[in-house]
């Protein structure tokens, strides 16, 4: 009995720590989300108010009718106003890229994985070209033909990213499909849509979601470079790429302006990776 | 061709296989094989790996891999040709008139899905039935293949379940449509002894109260004795022997059918007598001899044996045999 007493203390303590690594990273994001949903009603100023007079001023500053918390830009605009309403574009973007790509390579993967002969060896080859293209060598193309924008960004990671879900969709329903009870479906009668759906989606979703989740990490990581290149969005929207990018001039005199986007990007991206890791290690058969 | 009535004493059989011929790259893999199925009887297939049993079974549904294909023959359920039926009117048939339950009771359930809506499956797929209906239908069916609290099982997901729970699972949704024919390919292979009992009784009382053919296939002579009422011993993908189980076990006609029966050990045989055993191997299906497949590990081998043998009467109560030999098998003994 004494045994089972000092084994089970270590364990509750270690659990603690477990749901706490697990939570915190979902109580952040839940907070960005939030504050992406709520800005108009959080953002103690007009992201895009300029005060001329007020130009990069360290935080806490006061300066006529600003109390300037994280300081303000070139334009002596609020610091923190412009990441609360920058967090609306980078969760967009990452949210919108992440849900189209993963819907298009998923479902063209499947098809590839399920359908075999032909359609596989198209859709598959067409991946893996789309992999050897450098995908920042492909947004610049499509911006250049598209024009900068949010709207176009989101096509261009969408076009940029596919491949990857249709790679893990296509492995994972390659061994799906031939698992009995997807053989059974079919000898009962069901058709290619409804085994697609039922059976073969619901099987592969874990590993999916573990690479989405992935991914989002880094279409906000992406969306902030095209942003910094100045491809994705334009001025004066706030966006924390753009914030990062402007903020590069002044890092000498006003480190302000590319720290704090820059420690909210980070942020952002660590906490949906390491959900990420916990997912996978979730949905890992050989954890159970 | 007109299907005949009452060739064995039987009524008109649910299925009669004619002429079966099974071609991989070219080698027949099952060659000639002709057999029926009756209504409320179990038919049992038995052989060794390779035989070319499980082909047989999975040609009936056209469920062959797809380097196997037939190439002669006929696969009549009910008066309608399987074999060269196209693949659209097949859907009808499959799991509505004729359904199959595998080796892997726990592979073959969607893992993801309540073991409810996997027994409805066929019902609302081939009946049209509302998710209600065929709820219900689901946890009657359930609760006669004797899964306890069946309201609360088929809410469950396949993991919660045993392996033979899951086999049960399975031969109900085998059994929902209340087929024509059932065929179990090795049904029991990956269940523990006393389990595989209690799944047999299963289909035996199954094959009462649904009324429907079982063929099962099997290389296990206890399963045989315990389960079927006609027995067809494949070797070398040709029926060597068929008849009616108590006939086949107590007198063999086929010197293959001897020695396998020879080979299983008896609770009341002599301790100390050595285990039989067949000479040999089966040949690889390229290497098969002419005339009798049997004839490179019979011991009664002639050079008659270089020609074929017919599957011809032995006795007058549907006991067929193909072996040149059958009055000379008290040489093996």
């Amino acid at each position: 009995m004494t045994s089972a007493a000092v084994s089970a203390s270590p364990r509750r303590k270690s659990r603690v720590r477990l749901s706490l690594a697990r939570w915190a990273p979902i109580a952040l994001i839940i907070a960005f989300i939030l504050a992406a949903i709520f800005a108009p009603l959080i953002a103690p100023y007009d992201p895009n108010a300029q005060n001329l007079l007020g130009r990069m001023k360290s935080p806490g500053t006061l300066s006529r009718s600003f109390h300037y918390l994280l300081g303000s830009d070139e334009l002596g605009r609020d610091l923190l106003s412009r990441l609360i309403y920058g967090a609306r574009v980078s969760l967009f973007v990452a949210f919108s890229s992440v849900i189209l790509s993963g819907v298009v390579g998923v479902l063209v993967g499947m098809l590839a994985g399920y359908l075999r002969g032909l359609v596989e060896v198209i859709i598959m080859r067409l991946v893996d070209v789309f992999l050897s293209i450098p995908a920042i060598l492909l947004a610049i193309i499509t911006v250049a033909v598209l024009g900068p924008g949010l709207m176009n960004v989101i096509v261009v990671l969408a076009l940029t990213r596919w491949p990857r879900y249709a790679r893990i969709a296509y492995g994972q329903t390659l061994s799906v499909a031939n698992m009995p009870f997807v053989r059974l479906a079919a000898f009962m009668g069901a058709s290619a849509p409804r085994i697609l759906l039922r059976h073969i989606l619901p099987n592969i979703i874990g590993a999916v979601t573990v690479v989405a989740t992935l991914e989002f990490g880094l279409m906000v990581l992406f969306e902030a470079g095209l942003s910094f290149l100045g491809l994705g969005v334009q001025p004066p929207t706030a966006s924390w790429g753009a914030m990062l990018s402007s903020g590069r001039n002044y890092l000498a005199t006003a480190w302000w302006i590319a720290t704090f986007p820059g420690l909210c990007l980070f942020l952002l991206v660590l906490a949906v990776n390491l959900i990420g890791d916990d997912l996978r290690d979730r949905f890992d058969p050989r954890s159970h | 061709m007109v299907t005949e009535g009452g060739q064995q004493g039987h009524d008109e059989p649910v299925l009669a296989i004619k002429d079966l011929r099974i071609q991989i790259d070219g080698i027949d893999v099952v060659d000639g094989v002709s057999f029926s199925a009756h209504r409320g009887r179990i038919l049992a297939i038995v052989g060794e790996s390779g035989c070319g049993k499980s082909l047989t079974a999975l040609s009936i549904l056209r469920l062959l891999p797809k380097a196997a294909r037939i190439v002669d023959g006929r696969v009549e359920l009910g008066g309608i040709d399987l074999a060269h039926l196209p693949e659209k009117d097949l859907e009808d048939i499959r799991g509505n008139k004729a359904s199959i339950i595998f080796q892997e009771p726990i592979a073959s359930l969607n893992p993801l899905m309540r073991v409810g809506l996997q027994v409805e499956e066929a019902l609302r797929l081939h009946r049209g039935l509302s998710h209600a209906e065929a709820q219900r239908e689901a946890i009657a069916m359930l609760s006669s293949v004797g899964i306890p609290d069946p309201q609360k099982r088929a809410k469950q997901y396949p993991f919660e379940l045993s392996g033979g729970m899951c086999q049960r699972v399975m031969i109900a949704a085998a059994l929902i449509c209340r087929p024509r024919l059932l065929i179990a390919d090795e049904p029991t292979t990956a269940l523990d002894v006393t389990i595989q009992a209690q799944i047999l009784d299963l289909m035996k009382r199954l094959r009462d109260e649904v009324a429907t053919s079982i063929i099962i296939i099997t290389h296990d002579m206890g399963v045989v004795a315990e389960m079927a009422d006609d027995v067809a011993v494949m070797y070398g993908g040709r029926v060597v022997e068929q008849g009616p189980v108590e006939t086949i076990f107590a007198a063999p006609a086929h010197p293959y059918t001897h020695l396998l029966l020879a080979t299983v050990p008896r609770l009341d045989g002599h301790r100390k007598s050595v285990l039989r055993t067949i000479e040999g191997v089966v040949p690889s299906v390229d290497q098969w001899p002419q005339g009798c497949r049997f004839r490179s590990r019979c011991p009664l081998a002639t050079d008659l044996c270089a020609q074929r043998p017919p599957l011809a009467p032995v006795d007058a109560a549907g006991h067929d045999a193909a072996c040149w030999h059958t009055d000379r098998l008290m040489e093996l003994a």
